[in-house]
């Protein structure tokens, strides 16, 4: 499961946000602001396909460059929420 | 309103002269289906189609001056006719009708070109002197009437639109890549320039002669602003009564004609003071129009409801539903001859058929207001980034953005970072003379990602902003930053889309004549060298018409904050009662034939927009410029010349 989230997170940029680049111009690191393949629309359409495909919630704060600017940043934020240990409850 | 057309020189083709008028007034018959007249003299043809409104029993056009030296074809209304007549009778000018026609031939005997500086009015015109063999064309200052104009070899040609310059044999239009680039940044191209290839439209403000095979262009009037920090000192209360007496004026000559006027009413602060000023100063029946739509995002039904019980007019509305919307936007697009961006034309479309059913041929509508008087958001917005810019690291000034759209309800569900990604673009520039329009022009830019490659071959290296910077006025740099936003939006958005697509071509697509209280040129003038703190007090945009106004408006509507008028987009393609020509227009072999576009970009854009998962106004502008772009191609690229190569081929 891990293996597979960079390259399903590339797929969804590539086929929502790029109308004309390929998959393969993108960079791990590469900021989506930056390059403008993102607005405050899209981020949302992000958010929406995170939760949806890695049944997760995406608390209001957490929407933020730092965790969804770049498939790096992105792939980052994921492996935190899937890790067991975030979804222990702090007593 | 009216439509005009004509030539100077040989008549292209196998065509006599008559023949050739027929066909380019024909192909406007639209803007005025009342009467048609040409002239012809050797080498020179008019042509007039009428939609008779003042003088309607002695207007025809046509029309000569005393003794048939100077003629005119006419598209608009010269307000100040009265006034004007009088004075040239005085001088022993005589008139053989009671029209404002009349008024033009009997200036130019006089002034010759200088007669523009004496006409308030909406006009677009073309003046055969015999004399001189000189044509001169007119249009003017804001942009309200249209005229082109070619070169076909010796022949010089004119008219209203494009499609009359596209009946002539000979003329083969083709899309202009710099013109698409243009379009995909500013909303529209750069007049002359227009979206096809060597059409030229002549700018607001300008004049044309033809004479001797040669074209000479001048400019008669330009917008003013005062130098940062010298507007004038004026009290708000005196600029108030100054304003609101100019409104008066402007909104009594135009309520000159032979026919009754109504009123356009969308509830928004702009056509309710058009309104009102009619229902207060004359005694004529109120009748008022508007459109309403099925989604609240969009609606202003409860507004109107509101204006129509204060001022108590007799109102009627068309519902205009996104199924409309897809059925008209090839019609729309027939009209406003240029790729657009957003659907909003369309119901206005709808709304003018109204109108025209209802037995109207003249409204009076709002437009100008939030140019002139600092009404559009993007002018808040620029205010908001400049006081960001000055601390560009505080968390808290960008917060400000927010209070922008209370009624996107999209939009306010978005993340803090995020809106301030788009309302960055430029901050660390505030001294750019674009900066108040970056932010969407550099949006709208992102839509030429769709370009196919040869059309971005054909662009190269061209930078519309930098050419855009080349062409601004000398004093530019002098003005205050609002006064600089203000000129932009004046100079481009109003009539390259504001007063073209959604204003004259879709009115006219009806023979419905709009006039503008707000475009009066001595209203404009006034209110670009008020201070900016009357137009814009804060946040609060239009202060100073709300002052002035607000005696004759209901508190809510003298307090309504700014709605947009907009319409669904990309959801009016979609769906169950999808039309058969999306589907056409947007497949792989429509956009190879066009050439304009990319193929799987605009596949990916589809497929999104099938899915519903076209949301944010980048998709939706993205939907509708291409589509659009295709219709426009489909219906006067290469078909035209076909044509005209029939018709060429059928008389030879």
């Amino acid at each position: 499961m891990a293996e597979s989230i960079e390259p399903a997170i590339r797929q969804f940029i590539a086929q929502n946000f790029m109308y004309r680049e390929g998959i393969q111009s993108l960079r791990d690191n590469q900021s989506l602001l930056e390059q403008g393949l993102i607005d405050s629309t899209g981020v949302l359409e992000l958010v929406f396909y995170l939760e949806k495909t890695f049944a997760i919630t995406v608390g209001d704060d957490e929407v933020i460059p730092e965790n969804l600017d770049s498939v790096q940043q992105i792939s980052s934020y994921l492996r935190r929420k899937l890790t067991p240990a975030s979804q222990v409850c702090v007593a | 309103m009216c439509g005009i057309a004509g030539f100077v020189g040989p008549v292209p083709g196998d065509l006599s002269a008559t023949v050739l008028l027929k066909r380019m007034i024909d192909a406007i018959g639209h803007r005025g289906p009342d009467e048609q007249g040409i002239h012809i003299d050797p080498g020179v043809g008019l042509a007039h189609a009428r939609l008779s409104i003042i003088d309607l029993s002695s207007g025809q056009q046509p029309m000569a001056n005393e003794d048939g030296s100077i003629w005119v074809t006419f598209n608009g209304e010269i307000f100040n006719y009265v006034e004007l007549a009088e004075r040239l009778r005085a001088t022993g000018h005589r008139f053989r009708t009671h029209s404002d026609t009349e008024v033009i031939v009997h200036s130019y005997e006089q002034n010759q070109e200088q007669c523009v500086d004496d006409f308030n009015g909406d006009f677009a015109f073309a003046i055969w002197d015999s004399r001189r063999r000189r044509l001169v064309l007119a249009r003017d200052r804001m942009g309200v009437r249209p005229v082109y104009y070619m070169q076909i070899g010796q022949t010089f040609a004119f008219a209203s639109e494009v499609k009359a310059l596209a009946a002539i044999p000979g003329v083969d239009l083709e899309i202009d890549p710099i013109a698409l680039d243009q379009t995909f940044t500013f909303w529209s191209p750069i007049a002359p320039r227009t979206i096809f290839r060597g059409v030229s439209e002549l700018p607001p403000g300008h004049m044309l002669t033809y004479q001797d095979g040669r074209i000479a262009v001048r400019r008669y009037w330009s917008l003013q602003y005062p130098k940062r920090g010298d507007a004038k000192p004026i009290s708000e209360s005196v600029a108030a009564e100054e304003l609101h007496d100019l409104l008066v004026d402007a909104t009594r000559l135009r309520l000159r004609a032979d026919v009754p006027v109504g009123a356009y009413l969308s509830g928004g602060l702009d056509s309710s003071v058009t309104t009102a000023l009619i229902r207060n100063y004359t005694k004529s029946h109120l009748r008022t129009f508007s459109v309403t739509f099925e989604s609240s995002e969009f609606d202003e039904s409860e507004y109107q409801q509101e204006l129509v019980r204060a001022l108590g007019t007799e109102h009627s509305s068309v519902l205009c539903t996104r199924d409309d919307i897809g059925r008209l936007l090839p019609q729309v697009i027939r009209h406003a001859e240029r790729p657009i961006l957003r659907t909003a034309p369309a119901p206005l479309m709808l709304l003018s058929q109204h109108v025209r059913e209802n037995g109207f041929k003249v409204v009076m509508t709002g437009e100008g207001a939030d140019e002139i008087l600092a009404g559009y958001d993007i002018f808040k917005e620029a205010k908001i980034r400049r006081f960001w810019a000055g601390s560009p690291g505080s968390p808290m000034r960008p917060r400000l953005l927010r209070k922008l759209y209370p009624y996107l309800v999209g939009l306010q569900g978005q993340p803090q970072p995020y809106l301030e990604a788009f309302f960055r673009a430029g901050l660390d520039d505030p001294g750019n003379p674009f900066f108040s329009h970056l932010p969407r022009w550099r949006m709208t830019s992102r839509l030429k990602q769709l370009f196919s490659d040869d059309v971005r071959d054909a662009i190269s290296d061209y930078n519309a902003l930098e050419d855009l910077s080349g062409q601004l006025p000398a004093e530019f740099g002098q003005w205050g930053p609002l006064s600089q936003a203000q000129y932009l939006e004046t100079s481009l958005l109003l009539p390259g889309y504001i007063l073209s697509s959604q204003g004259d071509r879709m009115a006219m697509a009806h023979a419905v004549e709009g006039r503008f209280p707000f475009l009066d040129h001595r209203v404009v003038e006034y209110a670009n060298m008020l201070p900016a703190r009357l137009k814009l007090r804060g946040l609060r945009e239009k202060h100073i018409l709300r002052v002035a106004m607000s005696r004759h408006l209901p508190e809510t509507i003298a307090n309504r904050p700014k709605q947009p008028y907009r319409s669904p987009d990309a959801e009016s393609f979609f769906g169950k009662a999808q039309p058969e020509y999306v589907r056409e227009m947007l497949s792989e072999d429509a956009i190879r034939q066009t050439g304009l576009f990319d193929v799987p970009a605009v596949a990916k854009l589809v497929e999104k927009c099938e899915a519903g998962r076209a949301s944010g106004f980048r998709d939706n502008m993205a939907l509708v410029g291409v589509l659009s772009a295709q219709l426009l191609h489909m219906s006067m690229v290469g078909k035209a010349a076909q044509g005209a190569r029939q018709v060429a081929h059928a008389a030879g």
